[in-house]
């Protein structure tokens, strides 16, 4: 196994590793302009630790698909962290057009989700299921348009190509392109991970949940699977607008050797300059995350499409200034 | 008997002589007692015509005050199974014959009250077990005929919602097993909330017609909470009455024990003590703020701005101490006692409350301006939940749900308590929505902070004399065969109770109408219309208590 295997590997392995503290910090964050002390950072963790040592309890009505739908989803956020680059560190596993097989995972995870939710027969979770099916009908196309139009830019179809090799020249030259494909993100980072202003990820109110109340009957292990999946795709959003904000000149480096085995060695201080190069704005964004939350009320779910059509019109602009 | 003390048991109370239906009904001030035999014991026909003007719907032509429903309830038997026989009084035995078995067994006691004039109207009728309903002319009653109707079987005929209310009758249904209201159609979907929440709530179950995420209709249904308070307050005044009364409703002791010793006061006709009286009004103040702090705090929180939550949270905490310094109990339990107040204040304790009232009032300010400078918050609470004033009145809401809607209903204003200093004028809000609800509630802080600040420089200013606050030494003796009204305004609303004595000064019947009996129609017509997604922030605009209302 060559060492950019290896290396891609331990990016994947750091990620799982992390994700769970992005929560933390959002939620520390969040404490602190509340003038609270706030819950541990590795709180997640605890978390998940506790619920995978509890049975899980399933109700009579649910079938087969309840229990597997955690699982599907855990295992096809995974797989969307495989095709993802780290910083300038090529994915494990990239291909042209991997970028469609991250939007089409997302929706697989959505899909077990929402057939999970509806399988349970309850009626909240079926008022769940509905409103997220509604919203990612609506964020879904403008996640593949602001894929596209990068893809465009890169004039390359694998995510590693596109947000991974960014020469700084080359971003300083596309400067607002690459701002308002970020904000885009952004934009869609809220409603896709359920933070405020669309969604309270620590209400206790089930009339208002879109994500919380789709999870309410999972339990155990599933529960544990599910909020893991959850902060995994928080750390996938991070990372898609950490690559496209954070150009690094070691992409020159890694772009021009050819991948094989024996290109040239990259010195070790590099890596761990170029991953903290990554990591500063992956936590940055969750510092924001947390910030919104703490200056903003959730909006209405009337105007939730609001949002995702700022979100459209920064894509929008983002491929006019391309192709102007 | 002082003379003061004299006035109060005879100008309690009179009938007026003159004509029209407001003049048919013993008028009694508030937190006086009358004799049982002064009640005008009507004919049904002539009871519903005597509601139906002071308190139905007002049309051009019909004068007379506008009054609202306080307490309607029934009573087994002829009203005064424990007094004389009403036979030979004039017109008493035509009036009767209107029941239609010739057998009379019930009888129905209104009390209205007329905000205006400062007084309220009682007047009572004998019916059968069936009656015609009064609830499709005077929807307030519609709760307080399900309540009669569940406690004696009486039927109210024509009631368009008669079902059990409290499921307090042995050998009924079990709590929340009844037919809901449905609507038919094959996009209408029913969600059903409780009567387990999500949360430190007490039980209540909610069942919602729904076409989308639009709330057709939703109908409440409580009871999990009965525990029978009324019956055990009978025979009372006993050693446990006064610590019933304080978990009638947990949040609003003070409003409740106040009107408790209002009632004792009366029958015993006695005066509370003026200090005792200032420090009531002083802990009923505190309790508001608590209250209403925290119900910002919850708005907030609902709306997921989580700063005004986190640190309207702790101030609320701050005003419950403060109650616990005057007593030391935060929810200001012990602290009243018939005759007045168990607690006195010395000066150093007066100082100190007034550091802690402004010190914590600026903290709320801060905390509740960081909610109205927030676009998104106001855009949230804004046009969401509107109860229109008629409605509003036609329900009989009160309270700061009241207020918001633009009603003028204050009992601190129109129905004082003796011995208080008056208080400003009510927050009259223009739409009735949960922006509204939540000024109104802002508004009574600033007021009330106000309020607190003067009543305790009126201490200051007597300290130096010997004024006693305590209590009357020995139990009082009760009037017997009497009827007295007290109503309280708490946080909430209007808390009423109603004694009755028999002949030996015990209590025959004792009504508690919390304010939440009134409210929780109105949170039920605010949600019509409305995204079910926003039912958690109307209830906490109203926030009701579920067992104030089951009492």
């Amino acid at each position: 196994m060559s060492a950019r295997i290896l290396l891609s590997l331990f990016f994947v392995l750091l990620s799982v590793l992390l994700a769970p503290l992005l929560n933390g910090v959002i939620n520390r964050v969040k404490a602190i302009v509340a003038g609270r002390k706030g819950r541990p950072l590795l709180q997640l963790y605890y978390d998940l630790f506790k619920l995978m040592h509890k049975n899980p309890v399933y109700s009579h009505t649910s079938t087969w698909f309840f229990r597997a739908a955690p699982a599907a989803g855990l295992a096809a956020t995974i797989f969307a962290l495989c095709i993802l680059p780290f910083g300038p560190f090529a994915a494990l596993c990239s291909f042209p057009g991997d970028f469609l097989l991250l939007a089409g995972l997302f929706a697989l995870v959505r899909f077990s989700l929402i057939l999970a939710a509806l399988d349970t027969g309850s009626a909240f979770e079926g008022m769940g299921a509905a409103r997220e099916a509604m919203f990612s009908a609506l964020a879904e196309p403008i996640l593949l348009l602001s894929l596209v139009v990068l893809a465009y830019h890169a004039g390359d179809y694998s995510l590693s190509n596109m947000i991974g090799c960014l020469h700084p020249d080359l971003w300083a030259a596309n400067r607002p392109f690459f701002v308002m494909i970020a904000i885009a993100f952004f934009l869609l980072l809220l409603p896709e991970n359920c933070r405020i202003p669309v969604d309270d990820p620590n209400t206790h109110l089930e009339l208002t949940m879109i994500h919380e109340v789709m999870i309410l009957d999972h339990s155990g292990p599933d529960l544990a699977f599910l909020e893991y999946a959850a902060s995994l795709k928080l750390w996938i959003f991070c990372m898609l607008i950490s690559g496209v904000l954070m150009p690094s000149s070691l992409t020159a480096l890694l772009a021009e050797s050819p991948p094989v085995d024996g290109g040239p060695v990259i010195a070790f201080g590099d890596i761990v300059l170029a991953t903290l190069h990554t990591l500063l704005p992956v936590f940055g964004i969750a510092v924001l995350v947390g910030l919104v939350e703490s200056l903003m009320a959730r909006l209405r779910l009337e105007r939730v499409p609001q949002v995702l059509t700022l979100a459209a019109c920064f894509a929008v602009f983002a491929a006019l200034v391309l192709w102007r | 008997m002082t003379q003061e003390q004299k006035s109060r048991t005879r100008g309690g109370f009179f009938s007026a002589e003159g004509q029209g239906p407001a003049n048919d009904s013993l008028q009694l001030r508030n937190g006086y007692a009358a004799p049982l035999d002064a009640i005008p014991v009507m004919g049904f026909s002539r009871f519903a015509h005597w509601l139906g003007t002071l308190a139905g719907e007002k049309s051009r032509s019909t004068e007379g005050p506008t009054c609202r429903v306080c307490a309607f309830f029934a009573l087994p038997g002829p009203l005064l199974p424990w007094a004389e026989s009403r036979e030979q009084q004039p017109g008493g035995a035509q009036e009767r014959s209107v029941s239609e078995n010739g057998e009379a067994s019930f009888t129905l006691l209104a009390v209205l009250a007329d905000d205006a004039a400062g007084v309220l109207h009682l007047a009572a009728t004998e019916v059968g077990d069936r009656y015609p309903s009064l609830t499709p002319r005077i929807p307030a009653l519609h709760l307080f005929e399900r309540e009669a109707h569940e406690k004696y079987g009486i039927v109210p005929e024509g009631h368009p919602w008669l079902k059990p209310l409290r499921f307090s009758r042995p050998g009924g249904p079990d709590v929340g097993f009844m037919d809901f209201y449905r609507v038919e159609g094959d996009e209408v979907h029913e969600v059903a909330v409780g009567p387990i929440h999500a949360g430190v709530i007490e039980c209540g179950h909610f069942r919602f017609q729904c076409l989308g995420e639009e709330v057709m209709h939703l109908e409440i249904s409580l009871g999990y909470h009965h525990r029978g308070m009324e019956a055990l307050l009978a025979g009372g005044p006993h050693r446990a009455t006064l610590p019933l009364l304080e978990t009638a409703a947990g949040d609003n002791t003070i409003a409740h024990t106040w009107a408790y010793c209002t009632l004792v006061e009366a029958f015993a006709e006695q005066l509370p003590s003026p200090r005792g009286q200032l420090i009531r009004s002083l802990a009923l103040e505190l309790e508001r703020l608590a209250n209403h702090t925290g119900d910002l705090g919850a708005l907030a929180g609902d709306v997921g701005f989580l700063s005004t939550l986190s640190y309207c949270g702790r101030l609320r905490g701050d005003w419950l101490n403060t109650s616990a310094m005057i007593c030391g109990s935060r929810f200001g339990r012990g602290l009243l006692c018939p005759g007045g107040a168990a607690f006195d204040l010395d000066a150093q304790l007066v100082h100190s409350l007034k550091d802690k009232v402004a010190g914590t009032f600026r903290d709320v300010q801060g905390a509740v301006k960081l909610m109205w400078d927030s676009p998104s918050v106001m855009s949230r609470f804004t046009g969401i939940g509107i109860v229109p004033e008629s409605v509003a009145r036609s329900l009989g809401l009160v309270g700061p749900a009241a207020r918001a809607s633009g009603l003028d209903c204050d009992l601190r204003r129109s129905h004082p308590l003796s011995g208080l200093p008056m208080s400003p004028p009510p927050y009259k809000g223009r739409s009735g929505d949960v922006l509204s609800r939540a000024e109104a509630r802002h508004e009574e802080i600033v007021n009330s902070a106000a309020f607190c600040s003067r009543l305790l420089e009126r201490f200051l200013d007597d300290g130096g004399e010997e004024v006693q606050c305590a209590p009357f030494e020995r139990p009082p003796f009760l009037k017997g065969r009497s009827i007295s009204v007290a109503l309280v305004e708490g946080w909430r609303g209007e808390v009423c109770h109603v004694g009755i004595t028999d002949r030996g000064g015990r209590f025959a019947e004792y009504v508690v109408v919390d304010p939440s009996f009134h409210n929780w129609m109105g949170l039920a017509m605010a949600l019509r219309g409305q995204q079910i997604s926003d039912f958690p922030l109307c209830n906490k605009s109203f926030n009701l208590s579920y067992c104030g209302h089951d009492l």
